[in-house]
């Protein structure tokens, strides 16, 4: 079966990639929080990567990336028209979704592709959306747009000020919280931001909600690899989550294991790299 | 059997039996009484006829020993290789009293890889003989493992249309994820599954039932009857301190990244494993014996088992304890694991063992272990491998509510028919008796194929 791209759009030179593909078996049951298991060639991984936006009508699902190694690379090699080799989803638990009020999303990186999905769920059940994405600089800031269409507020901080609070995500989060009455923070993105995140809503005592991201194999549960210590418990992100209480989770243990394979995927990207004649980024 | 020396073997990930040839077959297969009241059939959960096949055997008639094997097996070079037939057949055989039963598991493998070198499935001028898809009914198998493609193979024999939904991207089970290829080489299994398409079996890879797609989703697509074979997939963990340092693994994890994807030839493929220099295994059945005789071949310098109970209680089969020997694993009995320690950066550094001695029999007659107060081992070890058992994967099941389960959690069925608490919905397999065998699996897809076939008014 093809999982035919019928549009690439690249959102950050050289880095982030928005692909929508033809998964018509899997668009009509993606929820905000599902995620799919991808695999680009024969010899290759299986890795995770959130559904970042669905049409059953045309049978599409999207997915945002950033090449950080040999498999986003490799997928970044496909052109439209191209097919990827294996996805399989909708996997993962989906978001608890119900209407409670007002509801702060927060994304960093590549996660506000995923928070994206989940605020507009959230905004789709008639909760009021406050988003605040973060990033290096104002060009790495992604879906502000798209965000804008269903959030009351989209609020930015940017680290060198380029645009919005000059600072981290967690200040304007800090700030916002100390004066409105917020019912959940959802928050996505790199694992330092979501302990930051839940160390800010915690002192607030708001319910908090994170998706971790760890290392994958199966996806269906069948490994273990995904393994995370929520409130002193191992849980299985594939199958358990991969949305946790922020409050619970043992972040620096998910820090740890996600450099469980740091030198054999240096090794793995720099052959890549040979290979199709490219500088390695940082 | 003639096999590979254990000081080469350790190098390499090729078969480890190397098999009968004809000269060897022929012998063996004379030596058969061919008794009148031939037992050894009885001891075969898939009612193979052993009898009729070693006597063609006997007389060079290759195929029809094939043919005859066929009828109730659709998977007789993978059950040559990986079934404990000392159990089975070749424990029900006349001879066993002597120490020297009919060696029907390797005629078995014999004939069959004799039969798929002459005839590969895959080439398409041969195929005359292999069978389509005649009637208009059509009928589904959920997983790929051995208890769903004895399901398929029996249905499309009788020109059923089979099609199998696989979570994964390749088909097979745990014949392609867990068991390593040093003892049943993924071609054997590729071989087997190309035949079975060649008789009109569909394989839909990437679709995960209870997520992509429901039971009912598979009865709207005009499925008249459903099979669940999704194995026993769940890993169990120990509940220690340090179980998730890194170096810290499960089996399923450690064989599934070895075997499907094959990760030990990082970096040509792209799936990184860990290779320990100090590994420790805990367990003590075929599974941590799987895991430790990888280890070996991945460079470890040394390979403990560690197993609470002595050497005599071990569950693994004789034999794969043997090779694991004969390859220098080396065990570390009466002793049970308390805690993992590790580094600053999170990776494991050792392993804390609690020194244990046999106790009073219990019940069961079984003496357990019990510890010996004060007595701690630590072992300096990069990598553990945790191969205590599995339990039932919750992923289709939670989907799935009406599916009645039993207090194991594994799925109830109806044992003359194999039909769930759903009607035409039927489980066999790892997923109703807990993790258990390759054969037993396939009876029970072969019965609930009967089942099938009953209901769709075809002749047995
Ligand atoms: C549920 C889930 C959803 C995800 N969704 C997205 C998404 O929508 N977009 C996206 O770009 N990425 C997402 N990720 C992360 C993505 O899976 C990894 O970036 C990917 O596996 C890297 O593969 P690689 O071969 O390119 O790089 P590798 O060579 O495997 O890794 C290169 C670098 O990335 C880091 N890395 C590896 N795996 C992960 C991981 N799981 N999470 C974070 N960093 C990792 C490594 O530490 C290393 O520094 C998600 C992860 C999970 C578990
Ligand atoms: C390492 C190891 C070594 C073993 N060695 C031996 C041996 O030497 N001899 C022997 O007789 N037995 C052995 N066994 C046991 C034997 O392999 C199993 O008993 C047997 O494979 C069970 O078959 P099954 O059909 O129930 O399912 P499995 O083989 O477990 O296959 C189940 C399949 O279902 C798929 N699946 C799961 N959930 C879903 C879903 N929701 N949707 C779609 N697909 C799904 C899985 O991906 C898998 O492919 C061994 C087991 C292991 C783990
Ligand atoms: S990825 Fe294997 S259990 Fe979660």
């Amino acid at each position: 079966m093809g999982f035919k791209i019928v549009k690439k759009r690249v959102l950050i030179p050289g880095r982030v990639t928005e692909v929508v593909f033809l998964a018509p078996d899997i668009a009509p049951t993606a929820k905000p929080g599902n995620f799919v298991i991808i695999r680009v060639r024969e010899n290759g991984e299986r890795i995770p990567l959130t559904i970042a936006d669905k049409n059953p009508e045309q049978g599409t699902i999207t997915i945002v990336y950033l090449v950080v190694g040999t498999t986003t690379a490799l997928l970044d090699l496909l052109q439209e028209g191209d097919e990827i080799l294996d996805v399989c989803g909708p996997l993962g638990k989906p978001t608890k979704i119900e209407k409670k009020g007002e509801v702060v999303c927060i994304g960093g990186g590549t996660g506000i592709a995923a928070m994206h999905h989940i605020a507009k769920g959230h905004a789709e059940v008639g909760n009021k959306v406050i988003s605040i994405i973060g990033a290096r600089t104002k060009d790495f800031l992604l879906f502000e747009e798209e965000l804008a269409k269903f959030s009351a507020e989209v609020l930015v901080a940017t680290n060198d000020g380029s645009k919005g609070h000059k600072g981290l995500v967690t200040e304007v989060l800090d700030s916002y919280l100390a004066n409105h009455t917020v019912q959940e923070v959802v928050a996505v993105g790199p694992v330092v931001m979501m302990k930051a995140v839940a160390e800010v809503t915690k002192k607030y005592n708001v319910f908090t909600t994170v998706s971790l991201n760890p290392i994958m194999v199966d996806g269906i549960g069948m490994c273990g690899a995904c393994r995370v210590s929520v409130d002193g418990q191992v849980k299985f992100a594939c199958v358990d989550g991969p949305e946790f209480d922020a409050h619970k989770v043992d972040f620096d243990e998910l820090m740890h294991r996600l450099n469980s394979y740091k030198q054999q995927e240096e090794l793995s990207y720099k052959q890549f790299c040979e290979c199709h004649g490219k500088e390695k980024k940082n | 059997m003639p096999e590979q020396d254990p000081k080469t073997r350790i190098h390499n990930f090729s078969e480890v039996a190397l098999g009968y040839n004809l000269e060897l077959a022929i012998t063996e297969a004379k030596r058969c009484l061919q008794c009148k009241n031939p037992t050894c059939q009885q001891g075969c959960p898939v009612d193979v006829d052993c009898k009729t096949f070693i006597r063609f055997v006997a007389e060079g008639k290759l195929e029809e020993a094939y043919l005859t094997i066929q009828k109730t097996n659709s998977l007789p070079a993978v059950c040559g290789r990986v079934c404990p037939q000392e159990n089975q057949c070749e424990g029900s055989c006349k001879l066993a009293p002597t120490g020297q039963p009919i060696a029907i598991g390797r005629l078995e493998r014999f004939v069959a890889d004799s039969y798929y070198a002459k005839h590969p499935c895959d080439d398409d001028k041969k195929q005359k003989e292999c069978i389509g898809p005649k009637s208009r009914h059509k009928v589904a198998a959920i997983g790929s493992g051995p208890s769903s493609l004895t399901f398929a193979g029996y249905l499309a024999l009788r020109g059923i249309k089979v099609t199998i939904f696989e979570a994964l991207h390749e088909a097979g089970g745990v014949l392609v994820y867990g068991i390593p290829e040093f003892r049943l080489p993924k071609k054997i299994v590729h071989t087997e599954l190309e035949a079975l398409k060649a008789m009109g079996v569909e394989i839909k890879t990437n679709y995960v039932v209870g997520s992509t797609l429901n039971l009912q989703d598979i009865f709207d697509q005009g499925y008249e009857a459903i099979f669940i074979g999704v194995g026993a997939g769940l890993p169990r963990f120990l509940g220690l301190e340090g179980e998730n340092l890194i170096g810290v693994y499960s089996a399923n994890e450690y064989l599934t990244r070895v075997n499907l994807m094959r990760a030990y030839k990082f970096p040509d493929y792209d799936t990184p494993l860990p290779r320990g220099q100090n590994v420790v295994v805990i367990g003590g059945g075929n599974v941590a014996m799987d895991a430790a005789r990888t280890a070996l071949r991945l460079g470890a310098k040394k390979v403990y088992v560690v197993y609470r109970r002595t050497q005599q209680e071990m569950p693994a089969r004789r034999e794969e304890l043997h090779h694991a020997l004969d390859e220098g694993v080396r065990l570390k009995v009466l002793s049970s694991p308390v805690k993992f320690l590790g580094d600053e950066q999170g990776k494991l550094q050792k392993l804390v063992l609690q020194k244990m001695e046999l106790g009073e029999p219990d019940a069961s007659g079984r003496r357990s272990p019990i510890p010996i107060p004060g007595q701690f081992e630590e072992i300096v070890t990069d990598l553990a491998i945790i191969a205590v058992g599995t339990r039932s994967n919750p992923l289709l099941l939670q989907a799935t509510p009406q599916l009645k389960l039993n207090q194991r959690g594994y799925i109830e069925i109806n044992p003359d028919t194999g039909e769930t608490s759903i009607p035409n919905v039927f489980a066999g397999g790892d997923i109703v008796t807990g993790a258990a065998t390759v054969v037993l699996a396939m009876g029970a897809g072969r019965k609930a194929a009967q089942e099938v076939a009953k209901r769709l008014k075809l002749t047995a």
